[in-house]
């Protein structure tokens, strides 16, 4: 620790994951998030991993699936057209409850869009992509070394928790290189899924008492049977109207089980703020800069940035955000995660939405100028 | 003296003077899929809609605020040329029928990548060959994902160096063999397939002429050279593509209704070394190595020779 390197967002996103033991990577070319593919091909076969590029998104995330059952570590990366065809399978994934991690990082949409340029217009289609009610963990990391360690607490995450987790990054933070000076807190320790106890009935989708049933990977003796229609505790079919309501509320229940340790903001100046601003990846980068002129100026200005999106932190917003006399919401999108602020703090203080959807970061001139223009 | 007599039968001559695919765009310097498509164009005509699946060539001829087509355009994602053209080809078969559009025969043709053709797009190209749409698919091959900074794909050859199969002292580049998207195509029995290059620009503009004017599902196999990804000068385009030629490596033939006949057949067949040499992304390759294409290629070349000299057509199996 101490070490200190030049390191470019998606590159922090290989060694993060490397870290948290990832071994597998499958994808598909796609700016901004090629790096990703062409860091892994490079160190994967170093270390006894594997890299498989695939023919297109859809079979990317079917065979970090595929790997995933064998007990391997997998991820892919991608960007909006490929995370958008992989919605089938992350549903898949969700349903299944099989561990895996999928990098979006956004560039501008819809369809081909601005393939070169930022966006956060994948803050909902990260949650709700898929369709069917469904578990779903997302992190939006804001700097290189945090892409980094989150990248390793997504590893974690989807291996503890038997789900699919994204790690949601734009094309700035994805393309920016930037000093990372590693500390204490940067180190990512391997967690691994919990496997059938011996002497013990194994049953693959068991209501336990952390919502989490054990993992049998495939070759490890124990029967698996895997599929994507509603199972009941043994894995297969069932369409028991009792059964049917339990899964579903354990399937997706589990999360909010542990939501305490899954959820995670970061707070800049909050405590005396008047006005704060909430954002999550590169804009935030913008918002601290916000935060740091305008407090020079006197001006009590505070941030507020949720590294775990999904679920959001309800809890952690509404109380930093209490007794504050403004909320800025700003997003590259039209309008995404301002919804989940104004449902979090219901009404206390006032929420204002600052948008820019011209392919363009907001910069903390825009959120400067919108604060001045507001009071 | 003789050759200036003659000079009005030159065939370049007959090529339409009129540019559907002008010049101005961005594509990079010595690009032979550009050109390719240039000629392509010239051999449709105007009477044609041209569906663009993602790749360099939507990038480079739609610059702001330019563009370099002048016919009906349309760039659809990655996987989906091959769909939308069945939609489009089908779309205006009904608008004709109902005479909402003149009555004249255009053509929907089909453009993508060896990406957007050997991977992605593979199922839609399936698909619309199967259900027989009057379309022509021309498969641009430049044998790796130029447009994101070379990365392999299912149409790069085995020991080429990409940024995904990196060459280096534990791998030698890509190690898989290119999939034989003509014969597959062959496999769905359509009217007709033929395989061509740039660097033989008549061949390829006939086969264009004759894919436009069969009634059914066409597809053409064009290698393209692409200095920038396979490591060569720019100057080199042309040589490169004739020597994938001359080696057997590319050899050019057509298949009319299931008969094979080669439209270019080279008296000697070179050495594969000739070809491989002068690319920096084969520079790596042992001797061995070199020694086991050369073995593959003259496998694959006989192979086609076989089909060539004992396939009948199927009018003449029906007899």
């Amino acid at each position: 620790m101490g070490e200190v390197k030049l390191l470019q967002g998606n590159e922090a996103c290989v060694f993060g994951a490397l870290a948290a033991g990832v071994r597998f990577f499958a994808g598909y070319p796609i700016t901004p998030s090629t790096e990703i593919a062409n860091i892994f091909a490079r160190e994967l076969p170093k270390i006894g991993g594997k890299f498989m590029q695939m023919e297109d998104e859809i079979a990317s995330i079917g065979a970090v699936i595929g790997a995933s059952c064998t007990g391997m570590k997998a991820i892919t990366a991608t960007s909006g057209p490929g995370f958008s065809l992989m919605q089938e399978n992350i549903g898949f994934a969700a349903e299944a409850e099989i561990p895996c991690v999928i990098i979006n990082v956004m560039r501008f949409g819809p369809s081909t869009g601005l393939p070169t340029h930022p966006s956060q217009a994948d803050f909902m289609q990260s949650r709700w992509g898929t369709h069917g009610d469904h578990p779903v963990i997302v992190i939006a990391p804001y700097t290189a070394r945090e892409a980094y360690r989150e990248t390793g607490r997504a590893v974690n995450f989807s291996e503890k928790y038997r789900v699919p987790v994204i790690i949601l990054m734009d094309e700035i933070l994805g393309h920016l290189r930037e000093r990372v000076e590693f500390k204490e807190e940067d180190i990512v320790k391997e967690v691994n899924r919990k496997g059938p106890e011996a002497g013990v009935p194994f049953f693959p989708y068991e209501h336990t008492d952390d919502w989490i049933p054990p993992f049998a990977n495939f070759g490890s003796g124990y029967r698996c049977h895997i599929t994507g229609l509603i199972h009941d505790r043994t894995g297969f079919p069932t369409n028991n109207p009792e059964i049917v309501d339990q899964v579903m509320r354990r399937m997706n229940g589990k999360i909010d089980k542990h939501i305490d340790e899954i959820c995670r903001i970061s707070t800049v100046d909050v405590e005396d703020a008047e006005i704060v601003i909430v954002a999550f990846g590169s804009v935030a980068r913008s918002a601290a800069e916000v935060v740091r002129i305008m407090r020079s100026m006197g001006k009590k200005i505070g941030l507020i940035r949720p590294v775990t999106l999904w679920p959001f932190p309800d809890r952690e917003i509404k109380k930093a955000a209490e007794g504050k006399k403004a909320i800025i919401v700003p997003e590259m999108n039209l309008g995404q995660m301002v919804r989940e602020v104004i449902r979090t703090i219901e009404g206390e203080t006032p929420v204002h939405p600052l948008n820019r959807i011209d392919g363009e970061l907001i910069t903390p001139r825009d959120i400067i100028d919108f604060i001045e223009e507001m009071e | 003296m003789s050759i200036v007599e003659n000079f009005d039968l030159y065939a370049p001559r007959l090529i339409d003077k009129e540019e559907y695919f002008s010049a101005g765009h961005r594509a990079c310097q010595g690009c032979g899929e550009a050109l390719a498509i240039r000629l392509m164009c010239k051999a449709l005509g105007k009477d044609t809609v041209v569906v663009n699946a993602t790749g360099c060539m939507e990038v480079i001829s739609t610059m702001y605020p330019t563009t370099a087509w002048n016919l009906p355009w349309i760039h659809v994602a990655f996987p989906n040329a091959a769909a939308v053209a069945a939609g489009v080809e089908a779309g205006l078969k009904v608008m004709r029928r109902k005479g909402r559009i003149p009555d004249r025969d255009v053509k929907t043709v089909a453009i993508g990548g060896d990406g957007g053709t050997f991977d992605i797009g593979f199922q839609a190209l399936s698909g619309t060959m199967e259900r027989g749409h009057d379309v022509l698919y021309v498969c641009f091959d430049n044998e790796a994902y130029m447009n994101t900074g070379i990365q392999r794909s299912g149409a790069t050859p085995f020991g080429a160096s990409t940024t995904t199969a990196p060459a280096g002292v534990a791998s030698s580049g890509k190690g898989q063999w290119k999939k034989n998207i003509t014969e597959i195509m062959v496999a769905h029995n359509v009217p007709y397939v033929a395989t061509a290059c740039h660097s033989y620009p008549i061949d390829f503009m006939n086969k264009v002429k004759k894919a436009r004017s069969i009634k059914g599902p066409s597809f053409i196999h064009c290698l393209s050279v692409c200095p920038t990804g396979w490591r060569v000068p720019s100057a080199h385009a042309i040589k490169m593509g004739r020597l994938a030629v001359e080696t057997g490596i590319f050899p050019l033939y057509e298949v009319e209704e299931g008969k094979y006949r080669m439209t270019y057949r080279p008296e000697r067949i070179r050495p594969v070394e000739d070809y491989i040499k002068g690319q920096g992304r084969f520079r790596h390759l042992s001797p061995d190595e070199l020694t086991a294409i050369q073995k593959r290629i003259t496998l694959e070349y006989n192979k086609l020779l076989d089909k060539v000299d004992n396939l009948h057509s199927w009018g003449e199996l029906q007899d």
